[in-house]
């Protein structure tokens, strides 16, 4: 009996939502929570296990390496070198928008950033396309940056400008 | 709101007025379902299950894996028959699966599940299954739920008597259904009893990677094997083998196969066997069978023929093998969790019979024997008895235990479940099921360690359980809970194919160990494009091969031209994704065989053969993103005699001669000069 009870809360359900259309549920949209909510306040390392790195000059030609080989596998489908952006926005510079904590945290914890990070779910907004989770370790996740770095003094001529960012 | 109210009602109602009515002719589902049935299958949204039940696909051809006990259906996986779900027999990585020596099968009947065991108990690395008309038996590994192996029996006919395992996974043992001639010959059928034989085979796995091997064979009179089971502890080294039509009849066998009160158990001693292969009594005979076998970097299968087997003749080889008595027409044989108890079901018989296996033992020593069959003595029927349940049902089929010293058989003809006590053959309970139950299953029953919490029947017939879907209905299985002294209905749920046998495990061994995603860094596959940088088309005389890449939300390239007619077009997607569940589909306007889905890492190849002149498109088929919908792609094909240069390009960066690495390369080289 009680399974059966089960199955008809089940159905009740299904009613429930199909007659929600115009009545009083629609106003209990997850957008008009969030209105309503605090808004979190950003932080400029982004959310994530990244909490401090150390930013060393000259760059270290090896990490270079490293990040150009996982930016080809795992990152050249949707960001280019340039300022340009296809799915995802263009990399010239990045180091001097973006924290480097904020840059290692959106590769590495894109879920959450995504979820919760301001300036993440801004970019989000734009390109409408979330960013894959492509596996890559905190250490690679380095090495990309160290390859950005490069980028930025190829491509916009300074980088790390954001780097002191509050 | 309000009157959404009245109107729920008014439809609960009917709804319960409806499930009254249908029930009225049976039995009533109060009688059935008692208590808090319902909420003891109930799994909330978010929680997982607490077991994996794989069920046999029978005549799909694939294993099902279940939740228990919510009975939620989790995955398809596609074995012995062709998906086109996801491309599998069909992409050139994996039609090699299906090489048999019949050439290429498509399709089998998959019968038992058997999970790898270590100590006799489940430890979740691979899923055995077999192939019972042409004769297979097949791997999945159980990080990744795919088919990684399939190893062709020779000389044998309905392989159904498979592949059952023993307790460290030293073999899976498999014994012929139907005798056939060996080798095949041209000859009479009435000439069965002289020229038919039947075989017994021992395949070995390889304790690290899981890899089959054909060990050896053994040559028995020309009965059907039907089932088996191997012991376990104290009876380790052993295997139990039922067969029927010990008449050798071979026409109208319902008549001519049942004439006999009792047929026979088959009773090998695998450990003598072992030592006889060393001592070279086996003898080498030429057949050809087939091994095929996923190479796991670059998950590429490869086919090879055998041609030779080594046999085992029982006349050869003094107590290898023996035979018991056992009751009319046996189907089930079933070793206790203790090692001590073989049940034998004659499912023409109304009488169990129950053997000890020190009894057994003590007989083969003092050599209690009432005879031989080419040598193969038979052991007294009384001497090796531990006793008979008597009249517990009607069609004994199969037995599981529950740890708990009980044991729980299905009554195919009766419809009904019964629980029993093994040492006192005492029953206990007996339960409805609906209707004709095969095998039924129970977490861990045939292993050293049940989980007697649950039992899951699996039923032939299904009428009036589900809504009507035209004369076929899905096969039902039904979920008792068994952890008190009765057993209790929980739950019915819908099955996939005719499902044979099922193993369940605890959910907590197949968890950790499954993949998220294969990484992208370990592909070996030699056509992969390990990033869109390495996208490109090349040709190869009158093949063209394009390295494509998908990830959220395109695949590069998009544009490809100077296809010519008579060419034959290799699309070798790459998915660059290193997520969980995101796999991207490929599929291509006039493609002859089927699409792909590549899993997060993957590479696959989908062979297309131009039709005629034009532009055709292509695209991804398993939804991706808000953007999924562009994620497509143009080939263009021209006359075979045309002069359109070879071109592909993304974003109309076309690319002739250099490929888009390349040009990158150039354009970054470029910026840093200006």
């Amino acid at each position: 009996m009680k399974q059966l009870l089960i199955a008809l809360g089940g159905l009740s359900f299904v009613f429930l939502i199909s007659c929600g259309g115009g009545g009083e549920t629609a106003s209990q949209s997850p957008a008009a929570t969030a209105q309503e909510a605090e808004p979190p306040k950003a932080d400029p390392k982004g959310i994530g296990e990244v909490k401090e790195v150390n930013l060393t000059d000259p760059l270290e030609e090896s990490m270079i390496t490293t990040g150009k080989a996982i930016y080809e596998m795992k990152c050249s489908a949707c960001h280019k070198l340039t300022d340009q952006r296809v799915v995802g926005p263009g990399w010239a510079g990045v180091t001097n928008k973006r924290r480097p904590e904020w840059i290692m945290n959106m590769i590495t914890n894109v879920d959450v950033m995504l979820a919760e990070d301001p300036q993440a779910q801004k970019l989000l907004e734009e390109c409408l396309t979330r960013m894959p989770n492509q596996g890559v370790s905190i250490g690679d996740a380095r090495a990309l940056l160290e390859f950005m770095r490069k980028n930025d003094v190829e491509t916009v001529g300074e980088k790390d400008q954001a780097a002191n960012q509050i | 709101m309000k009157t959404n109210t009245i109107f729920l009602t008014l439809f609960f109602l009917l709804v319960l007025g409806a499930v009254f009515l249908t029930d009225c002719s049976q039995r009533t589902t109060q009688t059935i379902v008692e208590g808090d049935a319902a909420q003891q299958a109930y799994v909330p949204p978010g929680e997982y299950d607490e077991f994996y039940a794989f069920m046999s696909g029978g005549f799909s051809g694939q294993v099902t894996a279940y939740g228990l006990p919510s009975g939620r259906l989790l995955k398809e996986i596609p074995v012995f028959s062709k998906y086109p779900e996801n491309g599998y027999g069909y992409s050139e990585e994996t039609k090699a699966m299906f090489n048999t020596s019949y050439g290429e099968v498509p399709w089998d009947d998959s019968h038992h599940i058997e999970l790898s065991q270590t100590d006799g108990e489940f430890d979740g690395r691979w899923l055995f299954v077999n192939g019972n008309n042409t004769p297979r038996i097949a791997r999945v590994d159980l990080t990744t739920f795919e088919t990684v192996e399939i190893l062709e029996i020779p000389d044998v006919a309905g392989l159904h008597c498979a592949p059952f395992i023993t307790e460290n996974s030293e073999y899976l043992v498999s014994g012929t259904r139907f005798s056939v001639p060996i080798p095949q010959e041209d000859v009479g059928i009435d000439t069965y009893q002289e020229n038919f034989k039947g075989l017994i085979n021992y395949v070995s796995v390889d304790p690290e990677e899981g890899h089959m091997e054909l060990a050896f064979q053994i040559e028995m009179p020309g009965y059907n094997y039907d089932l088996a089971r191997n012991g376990k502890g104290k009876s380790h080294g052993w295997s139990f083998l039922t067969t029927y039509n010990s008449e050798q009849a071979h026409t109208l066998l319902e008549v001519n196969a049942s004439q006999k009160d009792k047929d026979l158990l088959a009773i090998v001693n695998w450990k003598k066997a072992e030592e006889y292969l060393e001592q070279g009594k086996g003898q080498t005979r030429e057949t050809s069978f087939y091994h095929n076998l996923m190479d796991e970097s670059t998950s590429i299968v490869n086919s090879t023929e055998v041609t030779e087997t080594t046999i085992l003749n029982p006349q050869d080889c003094p107590g290898m093998v023996y035979f018991i008595p056992v009751p009319k027409s046996p189907h089930g044989c079933d070793v206790d969790p203790t090692g001590e108890f073989i049940v034998g079901n004659g499912k023409l018989s109304a009488d169990m019979s129950i053997y000890s296996f020190d009894k057994l033992m003590a007989a083969i020593e003092s050599e209690d024997f009432a005879g031989d069959i080419n040598g193969i003595p038979i052991i007294n029927y009384e001497s090796g008895l531990h006793g008979i349940l008597q009249k517990p049902g009607l069609g004994p089929l199969h037995t599981e235990f529950d740890g708990k010293g009980n044991a729980y058989t299905t009554f195919f003809i009766s419809s009904e479940v019964v629980k029993w006590d093994v040492e006192s053959l005492e029953v206990l309970d007996r339960q409805s099921t609906f209707y004709s139950p095969g095998h039924l299953v129970i977490p861990g029953g045939e292993t050293r360690k049940p989980e007697g919490k649950y039992l899951v029947a699996m039923n032939k017939i299904t009428k009036d359980r589900y809504l009507p879907t035209g004369p076929e209905l899905a096969h039902s299985a039904q979920l008792f809970d068994i952890s008190g002294e009765k057993m209790k209905l929980v739950l019915d749920f819908p099955t996939k194919g005719e499902p044979h046998y099922a193993q369940a495990i605890s959910a907590g061994k197949i968890v950790p160990n499954v993949k998220k995603f294969y990484r992208i860094e370990d592909n070996g596959h030699p056509r992969a494009a390990k990033g869109e940088g390495q996208a490109r088309v090349e040709r190869e005389g009158k093949e063209v091969h394009v390295y494509m890449t998908a990830i959220r939300s395109h695949l590069a390239p998009d544009n490809i031209e100077g296809i010519k007619m008579d060419d034959e077009v290799y699309f070798h997607i790459t998915n660059l994704e290193q997520d969980w569940d995101v796999p991207h589909g490929f599929a291509v306007q006039g493609a002859t065989n089927a699409e792909l889905l590549v899993m997060p890492g993957q590479t696959r190849t989908l062979k297309w053969k131009p039709f005629k002149p034009g532009v055709f498109a292509f695209y991804c088929t398993d939804f991706c993103s808000a953007l999924h919908q562009e994620m497509s792609g143009y080939v263009r094909v021209s006359p075979a005699n045309s002069d359109v240069p070879l071109k592909w390009g993304l974003n109309n960066e076309n690319t002739t001669a250099t490929n888009m690495r390349e040009q990158a390369e150039q354009q970054l080289a470029q910026r840093v000069d200006d």
